[in-house]
């Protein structure tokens, strides 16, 4: 039902050339394979820069730079890349992956762990020494130490998250080559999000559809950022 | 996210394995596992095929019955000729539609792809500004039209794609004994839609199949320069469609049964009709050509190949 706010917020869409259920197909596939991606990307993200924050190794410095680096990667590089992976030719190809959304999610993984890492890493490194210190005086066990960074460090890693989102739901290059842009003939998305949605009306000349479909783009990411900011609020007065 | 349903949020917790699974159950097809049961019904055929014949909404509207015949699920891909046919190769698809003979050919003949038919047809027509500032509305070649936009230097946008529109663009320049290049000349390694939006934007010349042209006419002011030979324009412009099967020799995991049947559908009577009387604002866009009383035999094999003279 809350679609249907969103309909009378953009009273365009209802005039919009395309049949029942495609704008709902192209979103519910937009926010799975974003949601999802970003969900994977930070229970592998998250460890690994707490990891980073907590500990000292030789080539810190050059992993850093890395992940640096890899917030700048270009979508299609990485759309590439998995699609050699998954494809028939690939060392995933078995698995019929090429086409479907578990690809795109693949390639969103890809893209949006190197922002989720690299903010959180910074928002731990930022939690004072002291909390720490006082964690473990007070008889924390590592896990609880984590925990409490974590909690110190909560709006840097909601950041961090709402960035990889972002990056994840916004590209268009790999999700395009990975996952073939496709609708089947029922007007019913498959692999077709609203970035790939928008560009295949910019190739059709249709500019004024594919400005209705990016402003409902927006619309999602803001509400997504609403909604983690909100949970970030009632998560601190726990 | 309370569009979601929950449903889809737990499919997610089945992980990677169940990715197929999990597709069928977002296209509401109700199939478990396609799997080992007998027939095809269930199972998904992949397309890979050009975006002249997807953005014209062609496949979309003639695919459901198709899909209905058989109970399957057609993804079809919108990739370029090139691309198409790349995919195809890599064993990503099923089957291909394309217009692109000699790389068709080619394809064939590096055991890709069997049975290919002809399919379709219409033609390209080169389009330009309505003011024409190379004057070549009305001529009759076009090669000559095509010399005579680079000799005055008139913008032309070139697909640079690699698809069966920009082969055809590269042969057109070939037979006119043209090298193009220069300023006035400029490769937007896009789609035919693009390509006549940048046309449209800067007023310039561009080689547009009829299809496109036709669908997107009414948001762009390009207008036909030269015509081709549905509209009695010369020969060399004709655009003819194929249809062929991945080789399952090559790639095992080709869906091979039915990628045949839907050449079988897509050749037959019916599926013809359906694409003869496909059209947009008034005019149709493709003319079939698969159901004849005398077969092109040409059509099965590369083309001038013949039985006694090869070695292959």
């Amino acid at each position: 039902m809350p679609l249907e706010q969103v309909v009378q917020l953009f009273p365009a869409l209802a005039d919009l050339p395309f049949r029942e259920g495609y704008i709902r197909s192209i979103i519910y596939v937009s926010l799975y394979v974003s949601v999802t991606a970003v969900t994977l990307s930070t229970l592998f993200s998250l460890p690994v820069a707490m990891l980073m924050g907590f500990t000292d190794f030789p080539g810190k410095g050059l992993v850093k730079s890395v992940i640096n680096t890899g917030m700048g990667f270009p979508s299609v590089v990485v759309g590439l890349l998995v699609l050699f992976a998954v494809s028939n030719q690939g060392p995933l190809g078995p698995l019929e992956l090429i086409f479907t959304k578990e690809a795109m999610i693949m390639s969103q993984f890809v893209l949006a762990t190197p922002p989720i890492t690299a903010i959180s890493l910074a928002a731990i490194s930022g939690v004072s020494e002291n909390v720490r210190d006082a964690a473990r005086v007070l008889g924390g066990t590592r896990l609880d130490v984590a925990l409490v960074v974590i909690k110190e460090a909560r709006y840097g890693i909601a950041t961090a998250i709402l960035a990889g989102f972002g990056r994840a739901i916004s590209e268009v290059g790999s999700v395009l080559i990975v996952g073939g842009n496709i609708t089947g003939s029922d007007g019913i998305s498959k692999t077709r999000t609203l970035t790939t949605a928008i560009q295949l009306e910019a190739r059709q000349g249709r500019y004024d559809t594919a400005m209705v479909l990016g402003a409902v783009l927006l619309a999602l990411v803001l509400t997504v950022n609403a909604i983690v900011v909100r949970l970030g609020d009632e998560g601190a007065m726990r | 996210m309370p569009i979601q349903r929950r449903k889809f949020i737990a499919a997610v917790g089945g992980g990677a394995l169940a990715s197929i699974a999990g597709c069928s159950g977002t296209d509401g097809g109700g199939q478990s596992e396609g799997g080992s049961s007998a027939g095809v019904t269930g199972e998904t055929l992949t397309l890979t095929t050009t975006t002249s014949t997807y953005d014209t909404g062609l496949l979309d509207a003639i695919h459901s019955d198709f899909e209905e015949m058989y109970g399957v699920t057609v993804d079809a891909v919108a990739q370029g000729t090139g691309a198409a046919l790349e995919s195809a190769r890599n064993g990503d698809s099923d089957v291909v539609m394309v217009h692109a003979r000699g790389l068709e050919d080619e394809f064939m003949q590096n055991g890709y792809g069997i049975n290919r038919r002809d399919l379709m047809f219409n033609d390209f027509v080169i389009v330009g500004p309505e003011n024409d500032p190379a004057g070549i509305q009305g001529m009759e070649s076009a090669t000559e039209a095509l010399t005579t936009i680079a000799e005055s230097e008139a913008a032309f946008v070139s697909r640079g794609d690699n698809s069966g529109t920009h082969t055809k663009e590269l042969n057109l320049w070939e037979a006119a004994g043209t090298d193009p290049g220069g300023e006035w000349y400029q490769e937007i390694g896009g789609g035919m839609g693009e390509a006549l939006n940048n046309a449209n934007q800067q007023g310039a010349y561009t080689l547009s199949d009829r299809g496109t042209f036709i669908s997107q006419r009414s948001e762009i002011d390009l207008t036909i320069l030269v015509q081709g030979p549905i509209e009695g324009g010369p020969e060399i412009l004709s655009n003819p469609y194929g249809v062929m099967a991945v080789n399952p020799g090559v790639h095992d995991n080709a869906n091979y049964d039915l990628a045949m049947a839907y050449i079988g559908w897509i050749t037959s009577p019916g599926a013809q009709d359906a694409i003869s009387n496909y059209e947009m604002n008034g005019e149709q866009l493709f003319f079939p050509e698969a159901v004849s009383e005398d077969p092109n035999f040409q059509q099965y094999v590369p083309e001038g190949w013949s039985s006694d003279s090869s070695e292959e």
